[in-house]
């Protein structure tokens, strides 16, 4: 005697947690009831196999219902077709939209509107997410918080991936293979919080996932600090005197001052160049990280070298970039600190 | 013109894309009521369109705004070719047709369309305007309210209990019509719901004029249900109870007697007899206002008198308790001569009632029940349904005249069902025969001095137990002793019902749900033949169900059933039988004593010891079962006991001769002593499928209790977590050749494993218990079975039901200890005698009467009354089950103290959806009902061409109930409730062609929808204000027109 049809339905919907994370790991049924066995259920509750087997199909069924309305999580607050409670609606968005990192690790920077035929259900997520911002206005952590109801750092994780997306990062470089997702998430973080124009004006005119035009534009009044000259041997004297002491690679620093200072100033300048801006987190790590890794310096040395660099141009004469200034290198100081580690 | 309705169309959300090119759907809603429409305009270009419209105003007579269902459908708009239809939505506004309940339906409803189930949602308000309508011989019955609850609603208090009511229509059937050869499958869906959303508001209509000329204002225990005959068309029936009921005005904080009149108290007079005395004056009570003319235009005039005659010809059914002209006393002749006269007035006597107020319930027979097999024959003129008329009366006036037999002047818990198969269609009827107290019964109130004496006349917590027949006379053969709580009246051995368990009753322990269930092969036969076979199946079938009962009874050491309900299921091979009841030790009635095992053959060896081995599984399995559902009744010597009564032998109607077993029962019985037991004779195989049966049903896991009763005897502080739910399963039974024990065996597991995969998935909610469990069985094929459970899982706080369930148990040992003296008086010449104390050996008057029916297989054909008629047919070839019973004075152990565990309660949710709950009871555990909404009663088609698409049959019907379940929830929601009681599934018609990639499937559901408040809340206020439902949203600042 077999069952056709075998069916269970609840005025408020049954949802198991472990079948649910099956089922989001793409487990058939008959793999997640062996696996189900595996955690001694049948023991615990004294049933059958083919009980547990109906119980498993049953709730496939549900998800795959449920999976249209998780694909726009407002909807499920809305719907009327199951009658389940908040906060089993938060677990299920919560986990649905959850990601692999190391995966996302290696999808940064990568295409998200089309190709990487990757068949993912999280790669499905970061292109629904990255599909429904795109054109938003205003912080772009918030209106994936909105739209899709994640909790914050979520959706700080997914406001990383689609600003990656955008700007097309290069992350795949084997010298930047020592940071992780968390490590470009809080740099991407940092970049939007800074930089981004909805960092300033809430009502801000350009998606936050872009970096402002107007604002890589004036990042080239910067390279003064380099191009002058002066500037720089003034920049120079000031920092060095200011560390005089209190940095134990003081000798590296007054050597390798010109060549980091290029280089912190250049990675902005190049920003306005798409080409370029690929190589934004590569030139940061060859050109800043290395060498100071190279000449033994600590996180405590790098933080205070940059907090006396971005500092010290205040008192450089003639520059009139100083608020600019700072709201460049607040950022740059953040991504280049959370990525000074092995 | 009595009536102005107004709708208003706000907004949708959720469209599906109907133009490909733009993602997006141009909509606009057409709003339909009776033969006019209205229109909204287009809401070009969205998903989510918001049209406002203006009020559209209908103004009907109050007749047609009782049976048109208020229809608006969502269309795409389509430039070029025809507008697509998106979907509908039917809107039953009898809710706003009577003072107390809802007067907005206001909400988000699911636009829903039969090929594509839900697509979106619709904002809708709709209102109405009631003219006073003075003309008394209107055609319309405004005002009465409906009921789907069997037992009086919670803020009401029942100042008459008028009685039965009963309608059916009838239709031809659209999806049999010439025309749905051409028309489209959900052109003719939607015929075929909107027909029968019509046939159901004409039937309300009409039930509620019967109710109005009753003088009542409502109907309790409404049970409507379709009978999808083919092509002979659609019927469809219901039944009630009329009442006249009593708003409480409070219902926390005042008692019920400080009643504040109603409106429509003054509207429905009723003769309040001002007089109280004038009932314990006498049979002269006046009956005089009352005119109970049941359906004055029906052509069944047929006033039931009371033929005694019956009596020597059909000895009914039932498992008998009852008083007795000998000891009743002065007050109980008069009071059942009250009753009587009250109740004579009435061509049914019936009560679909299944929980009653206290005192109304004197005492109770039995089961009664009638079966009948009908032909189906096309339905000529849907306005004089005179033949289903006829069929339903005829099987009434069985059912009346078993209970007379039984002593009884009413039935109560009184239900009815058909199973159709092809032309074939059984017709089934059954209640719980009962004697019942005159006061509800008749206009005026009369409580104070009459409660008094009733309670002297029968203690409350017993006296229902008390036969009712005439114990010198009495319908068939039981086994009486005195009454185990008073010591006064006799009780039999075995109780069974079809009602709740009444509040009042003593029980030991807790109590579970029992099932028996059966398959007999049929050969495919054609119409005459065919009746005729099933109508000799019949009996043995109810025998067979009958014995297996009372088995897995004694199993679990109780000895009473309630909520009994029995299914015959006719499918072209085969029939089935499925059975459910609450088993329940009744501590007024005996304990049961053991099932005893009986071999052929002796003398062989091995044989022996198989029959010992089996014996000891028994024995353990009750030992088991006593510990596990806390049987643990007093302990009594038994010289205080008292052996049972002899029971007269020739002086009663029914001859009891020597069956034929009885040989081996005396010699059993000589070596057991005093002791009695259940006798089990295996004489072949058959008999020993059944042992093994009875063994393999599976206990609840630990955690668990069911039943199917309202609330779960030796329960009662349930905690507010409640899960309601519906499972369906259908099996192909594979055999190729099946015979009768395969295909039980089959049954029985499908039924089994479907329990436990409920309490499997149940599982966190432990301790909790399943109620109201419902099963229901269709064979939808020739070798598909189709079974449906509906039942809600309640929590339950384990401590406090240790706690609780110990006093009864001390009070009934407390009265037993008292008792003792009294008991005294009762000599022990009543000896016992073994030979009569078998309640279903065959008597040879049976016998007789049975072969006299062989000679005529038309009346067999025709009907199968009752379990008596079918021992007799039972008698000429089966000779098992044989039975005796005594005392036992086996003991279960103590109570087994589980570990305890504290559930904290999930807390109130603020959901953008509100959170409405459905229930089979009529109550939720820790809150208060407020206001009845009114009735919700719906039905829906869902078809399918691309089956597979949407996950097979599973996946098709798992959407649908879902959908279903939605739908219920947003009507109410609109309503401004919060709950649905009473919610019952009474049809779920699945039928599927994998061939063609498609099914279909037919549900009809209905419930009281309902505004509750929780307890804890009510403490906080303890003035509740007259319960204001919560505005909907979308509503709000939108009451002018």
């Amino acid at each position: 005697m077999s069952s056709d049809l075998d069916v269970f339905v609840g005025n408020t919907t049954l949802i198991d947690e472990e079948v649910y994370r099956l089922w989001l790991d793409g487990h058939s049924v008959a793999e997640a009831v062996a696996r189900r066995l595996r955690g001694g259920v049948l023991e615990r509750e004294g049933t059958s196999v083919a009980v547990l087997q109906s119980d498993t199909r049953d709730h496939y069924r549900t998800f795959q219902m449920l999976e249209r309305l998780l694909h726009a999580p407002p909807r499920l607050l809305q719907q009327l077709l199951f009658q389940i409670p908040p906060e089993r609606q938060a677990l299920l968005v919560q986990r649905y939209y959850a990601f692999d990192e190391a995966l996302a690790r290696e999808l940064l920077g990568k295409k998200l509107s089309k190709g990487t035929k990757k068949e993912l259900d999280e790669f499905d997520n970061f292109k629904r997410v990255f599909k429904a911002v795109e054109e938003l206005r205003g912080p772009l952590a918030e209106n994936i918080q909105q739209l899709f109801l994640l909790p914050p750092p979520l959706a700080r994780d997914y406001a990383a991936i689609v600003f990656f997306a955008n700007s097309r990062f290069e992350t795949g470089k084997r010298r930047l293979q020592f940071l992780s997702f968390g490590d470009f998430a809080a740099c991407a973080q940092s970049m939007m919080g800074h930089w981004s124009q909805g960092a300033l004006a809430p009502e801000a005119a350009e998606p936050d996932g872009d970096l402002p035009k107007s604002f890589l534009q004036d990042l080239k009044e910067l390279k003064v600090l380099v191009s002058d000259k002066d500037l720089l041997d003034q920049h120079k004297s000031l920092v060095c005197s200011a560390l005089r002491g209190k940095i134990s690679v003081y000798n590296e620093l007054e050597a390798n001052f010109k060549a980091l200072s290029r280089a912190l100033v250049n990675v902005g300048g190049k920003l306005t160049h798409a080409r370029d801006v690929r190589d934004f987190f590569v030139d940061l790590v060859e050109k800043v990280i290395e060498p100071c890794r190279s000449d033994k310096w600590s996180l405590g040395d790098l933080r205070l070298f940059l907090t006396h660099y971005t500092a010290a141009p205040r008192n450089l004469p003639g520059f009139r970039h100083q608020a600019l200034w700072e709201r460049y290198m607040a950022a740059i100081t953040a991504c280049l600190l959370r990525m000074y580690h092995d | 013109m009595p009536g102005k309705l107004k709708v208003k169309i706000v907004a949708g959300r959720h469209l599906p894309v109907m133009d490909r090119a733009s993602d997006l759907t141009d909509a606009f809603v057409e709003v339909k009521f009776g033969n006019t429409t209205f229109k909204t305009d287009v809401y070009p270009k969205s998903l989510n369109p918001q049209w406002n419209s203006e009020w559209f105003k209908f103004e009907v007579d109050d007749e047609e705004l009782q049976d048109e269902p208020l229809q608006i459908t969502v269309l795409d708009h389509d430039t070029y070719s025809a507008n697509d239809a998106i979907g509908k939505v039917y809107i039953d506004i009898d809710p706003l047709l009577y003072s107390e309940a809802a007067t907005v339906i206001s909400g988000w409803f699911p636009i829903y369309d039969t090929i594509h189930g839900i697509r979106g949602e619709i904002n809708v308000v709709v209102k109405v305007d009631l003219f006073n309508d003075l003309n008394r011989f209107r055609q319309s019955s405004c005002g009465v309210k409906f009921f789907c609850t069997t037992s009086i609603p919670k803020c009401y208090r029942a100042v008459v209990i008028h009685g039965f009511v009963e309608e059916l229509v009838v239709n031809e059937d659209p999806e049999y019509q010439w025309i749905d050869r051409i028309r489209t499958p959900r052109a003719s869906n939607e015929a075929r719901q909107r027909l029968i959303s019509l046939m159901s508001g004409e039937l309300q209509r009409k039930i509620g004029l019967k109710v109005l000329e009753m003088r009542g204002n409502a109907v309790v225990g409404y049970l409507q249900c379709f009978d999808l005959e083919g092509e002979s068309g659609l019927v469809v029936r219901a039944i009630g109870t009329a009442c006249t009921l009593d708003k409480l005005s409070n219902t926390s904080a005042f008692l019920p007697a400080c009643n504040s009149p109603s409106k429509e108290m003054k509207e429905i007079p009723f003769n309040e007899d001002p007089n109280p005395n004038t009932y314990s004056s006498g049979p002269s009570t006046p009956l005089k206002n009352q005119t109970y003319s049941f359906s004055p235009s029906k052509s069944y005039s047929r006033q039931s008198s009371s033929s005694d005659t019956d009596l020597s010809l059909t000895p009914k059914t039932g498992m008998g308790s009852g008083s007795a002209g000998k000891e009743g006393g002065p007050f109980k002749t008069l009071l059942r001569q009250q009753t009587q006269s009250a109740l004579e007035q009435r061509e049914f006597p019936f009560f679909t009632l299944t929980t009653f107020p206290p005192g109304f319930l004197v005492h109770v027979g039995g089961v009664v029940s009638a079966r009948s097999v009908k032909l189906l024959d096309r339905i000529h003129n849907p306005d004089e349904p005179e033949t289903r008329d006829a069929w339903w009366a005829e099987i009434r006036q069985e059912i009346k005249s078993h209970a007379k037999a039984l002593g009884c002047h009413a039935v109560v818990g009184y239900s009815e069902s058909t199973s159709i198969c092809e032309e074939v269609c059984i017709l089934s009827a059954s209640g719980t025969a009962a004697v019942l107290n005159p006061r509800f019964l008749q206009d005026g109130t009369m409580e104070g001095c009459l409660e008094q004496r009733i309670e002297e006349a029968s203690p409350p917590g017993c006296g229902f137990c008390h036969i009712p027949y005439d114990e010198l006379n009495m319908p068939f053969p039981a086994h009486l002793t005195y009454c185990y709580n008073c010591r006064k009246q006799k009780v039999p051995d075995v109780l069974f019902t079809t009602i709740d368990l009444p509040v009042e009753a003593v029980v030991v322990g807790k109590g579970c749900l029992i099932q028996a269930r059966l398959c007999r092969l049929k050969k495919k036969a054609q119409a005459e033949a065919n009746a005729t076979s099933i109508s000799n199946l019949l009996p043995f079938m109810e025998y067979e169900v009958h014995t297996q009962l009372m088995n897995k009874l004694k199993l679990r050491g109780m000895n009473a059933l309630f909520g009994l309900r029995i299914q015959i299921t006719v499918g072209e091979n085969m029939l089935m039988g499925l059975a459910s009841a609450t088993g329940v030790y009744l501590a007024a009635l005996p304990t049961p004593g053991g099932i005893q095992i009986a071999g052929k053959t002796p003398n062989d060896g091995t044989y022996e010891q198989h029959i010992s081995h089996m014996q000891k599984k028994i024995n353990d399995t009750i030992a088991k079962n006593k510990e596990l559902y806390e049987i643990n009744p007093p302990e009594l010597p038994e010289e205080i006991i008292g052996s049972p009564i002899p029971e007269p032998r020739q002086r009663s109607r029914l001859l009891r001769s020597q069956s034929e077993s009885s040989d081996e029962v005396t010699e059993l019985d000589l070596s057991h002593g005093k002791k009695d037991a259940f006798v089990l004779e295996i004489d072949d195989t058959d008999a020993m499928e059944d042992v093994h049966s009875l063994l393999t049903d599976v206990p609840p896991p630990s955690g668990f209790y069911s039943c199917n009763t309202e609330i779960m005897p030796g329960i009662n502080n349930w905690t507010p977590e409640i899960q309601m739910f519906t499972a369906v399963r259908v099996s192909r039974l594979s055999n190729i050749n099946p015979t009768n024990q395969t295909l039980n065996k089959n049954f029985n597991d499908l039924c089994e494993n479907l329990l436990k995969s409920l309490y499997f998935k149940l599982r966190s909610m432990v301790p909790c218990c399943l109620c109201h469990v419902n099963f229901t069985v269709a064979l939808p094929e020739d070798e598909l079975v189709q079974i449906a459970v509906t039942a809600v899982a309640i929590t339950y706080d384990k401590n406090q039901a240790l706690q609780a369930n110990k006093a009864p148990t001390e009070k009934s040992q407390q009265r037993a200890s008292t008792d003792n003296e009294e008991q005294l008086q009762f000599p022990l010449e009543l000896s016992s005698d073994p030979l009569s104390s078998q309640p279903f050996s065959p008597a040879k008057e049976a016998l007789e009467g049975a072969s006299s029916h062989t000679g005529i297989p038309a009346a067999q054909r025709d009907r199968c009354n009752s379990w008596i008629e079918l021992i007799k047919l039972k008698a000429q070839t089966i000779r098992r089950g044989s039975i005796k019973t005594t005392t036992s004075l086996e003991k279960a152990s103590p109570l087994a103290e589980g570990y305890l565990r504290h559930r904290s309660v999930p807390s109130g949710t603020n959901s953008t959806v509100s959170v409405v709950k459905m229930t089979p009871l009529s109550f939720l555990p820790g809150a208060k009902i407020t206001k009845y909404l009114g009735i919700i009663n719906m039905f829906f088609i869902r078809e399918t061409t691309s089956l597979r698409e949407e996950g097979g049959v599973s996946g098709f019907l798992h959407a649908f109930i879902a959908e279903v379940f939605a739908m219920v929830r947003a009507h109410v929601a609109a309503l401004g409730g919060n709950a649905v009681v009473s919610y019952i599934m009474k049809q779920c018609v699945f039928m599927e062609n994998p061939n063609k990639n498609q099914a279909q499937c037919l549900i009809n559901v209905s419930g009281d929808a309902v505004i509750f408040v929780r307890e804890s809340e009510l403490e906080v206020l303890p003035v509740q204000p007259p319960a204001a439902a919560p505005q909907p949203t979308g509503s709000a600042g939108d009451v002018t027109t």
